[in-house]
């Protein structure tokens, strides 16, 4: 390989500060992401188990539509196609008038996808749990929304902790794409540092550590929180 | 620990290149290719790592670009045609003598703004076709031929906009493909007159165009040249203007891995011979003039300076 390596620049302004700045957008904006799947994941994930079937039917369309577009499809819809057919003033609105369009672009379409993964979990999740409980819980007098939020959510979030790691970490990873449309998050930047000194081989190493790094801290965290809200007996996770 | 390690010994091949026949050295070269994966140094039968690659796969891989029209492009039955891949075709044509191989393989591999140096630099193409500036930053990685064309940074702007010069820009928008000399032009000129501009980064030069066109963008600077080319095949070419001087010196060439100076006369022959015979400039008036995207760009005086110059004498 004719090569000149080079580890030095990993540490030379203003490339540490680059390589930095990128890490915090792609923190930042994979965070915001994950606030809004988790939230959409858990509405959505709901609803698919409703028995009312307009609202079955609503969340089904939402979730085959976004998780079956390419991520990197989504990102270039949202951000060039949507503000070309929404009215005039709120199309330049999206386009110019927002504060930093590319990353709540990004958020945005990176929230709504995590998200319909999200509520394939919640709802195989509640469904993981026998229909004897509802039963049960609607026979001592809860109405439906009771149900949900004291018997059937609190088990079926613990269980689904191990698949929605794996989302989460999604998230951070998918956050890259960001970088199609112009959000300068680590990626992007990592690319950046090897345009600027051709050192490529070095910038991506630094960027897969440091990708490494985020995803592991990520994985012990979610480790600790299924610790932390493990209720012995309930359903068995760790001490088999 | 081993990459600090590696990374020592692999100057090797660039540093000791001369003197790698004793056995030692090439062994601690084998290892250190081996730990990086790498595929170069073998038997020296041509005095040229690239032509023994070349003859020992029977194929020689081609980078080009996909949308650097009218250099390097997709044409319209999808196969990537273009100007500086007719002057390829010529030194592919002399190199196929060289290694003695008739029928040699020719494989396109498609390159980006981003990837076209590290594909070169760890072995996959053998020659790069597009529009590729040539810089001394780069020639540390990379070397290049002959200067084939000549542009610089211009700004593309709507022609009701009221730019003529980066300047009128303040406190706008202007998009530039990553990874390109455009990027730092334009940062360069931003922060030296302060212009407080807010530089949108895109994948490419069709995103860069189509921020232009939606309005995201006030301006999309690249090279001149690209500008055109993109006009012209733009919906209505007449809503757009190609404006300011030029921000940088963006002279092209093609590029071919580095420390391969066999490889590399071979090249330059082959350019030398056609600026000399005019071939060269037949094949410019292909491309340019008016072109097959009717570019319309007459051979410009420095170019044909730059071609004479060139056509150094056999």
């Amino acid at each position: 390989m004719q090569y000149n390596w080079d580890w030095g620049i990993l540490i030379e302004a203003p490339y540490l500060g680059w390589i930095f700045s990128g890490l915090y957008w792609t923190i930042v904006v994979s965070i915001a992401a994950w606030i809004i799947a988790f939230t959409i994941g858990s509405i959505v994930g709901v609803a698919r188990t409703s028995s009312n079937g307009v609202v079955r039917g609503v969340a089904t369309v939402y979730v085959e539509m976004f998780r079956n577009i390419p991520l990197l499809v989504q990102m270039f819809l949202w951000y060039f196609i949507l503000p070309e057919v929404v009215p005039e003033a709120f199309g330049a609105w999206l386009k110019r008038g927002m504060p930093l369009p590319e990353m709540w672009t990004a958020v945005f379409c990176l929230g709504t996808y995590t998200g319909a993964r999200v509520a394939e979990q919640v709802r195989s999740g509640i469904n993981s749990i026998s229909m004897g409980q509802r039963h049960a819980a609607l026979a001592v007098g809860l109405r439906p929304n009771q149900v949900y939020q004291h018997v059937l959510l609190p088990v079926a979030y613990r269980i689904i902790i191990p698949p929605l790691t794996s989302d989460f970490l999604g998230i951070f990873k998918n956050s890259s794409l960001g970088l199609t449309i112009g959000l300068l998050e680590l990626t992007a930047q990592t690319r950046q540092v090897s345009e600027y000194t051709f050192q490529s081989f070095e910038a991506f190493a630094a960027a897969t550590a440091l990708y490494v790094s985020i995803t592991f801290i990520v994985m012990k965290i979610m480790a600790v929180v299924e610790r932390r809200t493990a209720i012995p007996g309930l359903i068995s996770l760790e001490d088999k | 620990m081993r990459l600090a390690t590696s990374s020592e010994i692999n100057k090797a091949p660039t540093t000791m290149e001369n003197i790698m026949k004793t056995k030692l050295i090439s062994m601690v070269v084998a290892c250190a290719t081996a730990v990086l994966s790498a595929s170069s140094v073998s038997a020296q039968d041509t005095g040229s790592f690239v032509l023994d690659r070349i003859k020992e796969r029977g194929v020689i891989n081609v980078g080009h670009r996909e949308s650097s029209i009218p250099f390097s492009y997709i044409g319209p039955d999808g196969s990537p045609i273009g100007y500086s891949l007719d002057l390829c075709m010529e030194i592919i044509d002399q190199i196929k003598e060289t290694v003695e191989v008739s029928d040699l393989e020719v494989n396109y591999v498609p390159v980006t703004g981003q990837t076209r140096i590290p594909l070169m630099a760890n072995g996959t193409i053998d020659l790069e076709c597009g529009s590729t500036t040539n810089n001394l930053t780069r020639s540390q990685q990379v070397d290049y031929l002959a200067v084939t064309f000549i542009t610089g940074t211009k700004l593309a702007v709507r022609a009701d906009a009221g730019i003529n010069e980066i300047e009128d820009m303040a406190g706008m928008t202007i998009a530039v493909a990553q990874g390109t000399t455009n990027e730092r032009a334009v940062n360069r000129v931003s922060e030296e007159a302060s212009l407080g501009l807010r530089v949108m980064s895109v994948k490419d030069m069709s995103q860069g165009w189509l921020a232009l066109e939606t309005g995201r963008a006030d301006a999309f600077a690249t090279d001149s040249v690209l500008l055109f080319g993109l006009r012209s095949k733009a919906k209505s070419p007449n809503d757009f203007e190609v404006v300011g001087r030029f921000l940088s010196y963006d002279p092209y060439g093609i590029m071919v891995p580095r420390n391969d100076s066999t490889f590399r006369l071979i090249g330059n022959t082959v350019l030398a011979n056609l600026m000399r015979s005019g071939e060269a400039q037949e094949i410019y008036n292909k491309w340019f003039a008016p072109g097959p995207t009717n570019i319309n760009m007459p051979l410009s005086d420095t170019l044909s300076t730059a071609f004479e110059i060139q056509a150094l004498p056999e």
